[in-house]
């Protein structure tokens, strides 16, 4: 049954991941991810994993790649910051990595405390050799999406795919 | 207290039997020496805190698989949200193997919140929800330990165990060759299988 209130987006990229054999979603809460996170917790042949940090969540990728499986880690831009130390397991082992990112602290954001981290995440994640794929519009989630899928798991790369607030829309709070 | 080598000798049997996340330390350099450098057991050397959630990743992904992390107080310390994820997830195939001397041994013996039993790791891991929680502080303890990885429920095994560095000389510190031969290692598993 679709969901009146999931954008399109939400569903393409949801399949964009299962195509790719994406089999663990390990995750941090987000209302932007909210619809990802429903569709893995509904779907039979996917395990939905919430953490309680994000660190977690690298670590969880990198043991399932050890086991032959793909994970996905979606968090908020805030736990970015969350990552940094795990982030080196990931480059120095050269772990391929996929983790979308839904940004705060930018375009149209009204809560303070969200600018600091949010202006860092670009800097954060290059610094530790992760690359980072920018989506602002709904035409380009699935562009993106299928950009990174590429990066990570023919290129062997670490990828960051962002999905900016202008996509999202601004949050009241 | 018991000697690190000895427990870990007695609670793993043949190490080959299973898939081996280590976190830093003398964990890693135990695990080393007791497999002479096993493909089958990642040794890390670095992201401290990082080892509980590989293993976690690793047991979904290879369910029919003896996963096994074994890790020191001062690494579990500090993720113990890690016990959290693992108790809503309860792998059966995944035991947490925690050798608690109560100290940091890599960096000059200090102290960790468990010395002198201030904080008991077997008590978070019980009230995170893990099943199977054992403390193993003698040989008869060892002794009448159940075989690991065929218990149906998650295991997590506190060990205490005495002071001491043993570093293995050869221990594989290029991150990428310890990746690739470990996924190598599963794949050579699961065509055993087939």
């Amino acid at each position: 049954m679709t969901d009146p209130s999931q954008p399109t987006w939400s569903a393409e990229l949801y399949r964009v991941l299962r195509e790719r054999g994406t089999s663990i979603v390990g995750y941090v809460p987000d209302s932007g991810h909210r619809h990802l996170i429903e569709a893995a917790h509904a779907d039979d042949d996917v395990r939905a994993v919430p953490l309680t940090t994000e660190e977690e969540g690298v670590g969880l990728v990198a043991g399932a790649h050890l086991g032959h499986e793909k994970a996905v880690l979606l968090m908020q831009s805030s736990g970015v910051g969350n990552c940094v130390n795990f982030l080196s397991l990931v480059q120095h082992c050269r772990f391929p990595l996929l983790t979308i990112v839904t940004m705060r602290g930018e375009y149209g954001e009204q809560n303070p405390w969200q600018f600091a981290m949010g202006r860092a995440v670009e800097p954060v994640l290059h610094a530790m050799h992760v690359a980072t794929v920018r989506a602002d519009h709904p035409d380009d989630v699935m562009s993106a999406a299928e950009a990174s899928v590429g990066m990570v798991d023919r290129g062997g790369q670490a990828v960051a795919l962002l999905l900016g607030q202008r996509l999202l829309g601004a949050k009241k709070f | 207290m018991l000697d690190r080598q000895t427990a870990l000798r007695s609670i793993l049997g043949d190490v080959s039997d299973h898939l081996v996340v280590t976190g830093l330390g003398n964990a890693a350099n135990d695990l080393a020496a007791l497999s002479d450098d096993s493909p089958s057991v990642f040794t890390m050397d670095g992201a401290m805190g990082a080892a509980v959630s590989m293993g976690l990743g690793l047991a979904l992904a290879r369910p029919e698989r003896s996963v096994v992390v074994v890790t020191g107080d001062g690494e579990l310390l500090m993720n113990l949200g890690s016990l959290a994820t693992v108790a809503v997830q309860q792998p059966p195939n995944l035991t947490v193997i925690c050798l608690d001397n109560g100290a940091y041994g890599l960096t000059g013996d200090q102290d960790t919140h468990t010395a002198n039993g201030v904080v008991d790791l077997a008590g978070i891991a019980a009230a995170a929800g893990l099943g199977d929680v054992v403390t193993i502080t003698d040989d008869d303890a060892l002794a009448g330990l159940s075989p690991i990885g065929d218990s149906g429920s998650t295991r997590f095994l506190l060990v205490k165990v005495a002071r001491g560095n043993t570093p293995y000389p050869g221990l594989e510190r290029n991150g990428d060759h310890l990746r690739v031969r470990f996924r190598a290692a599963v794949e050579r598993g699961l065509e055993v299988s087939r």
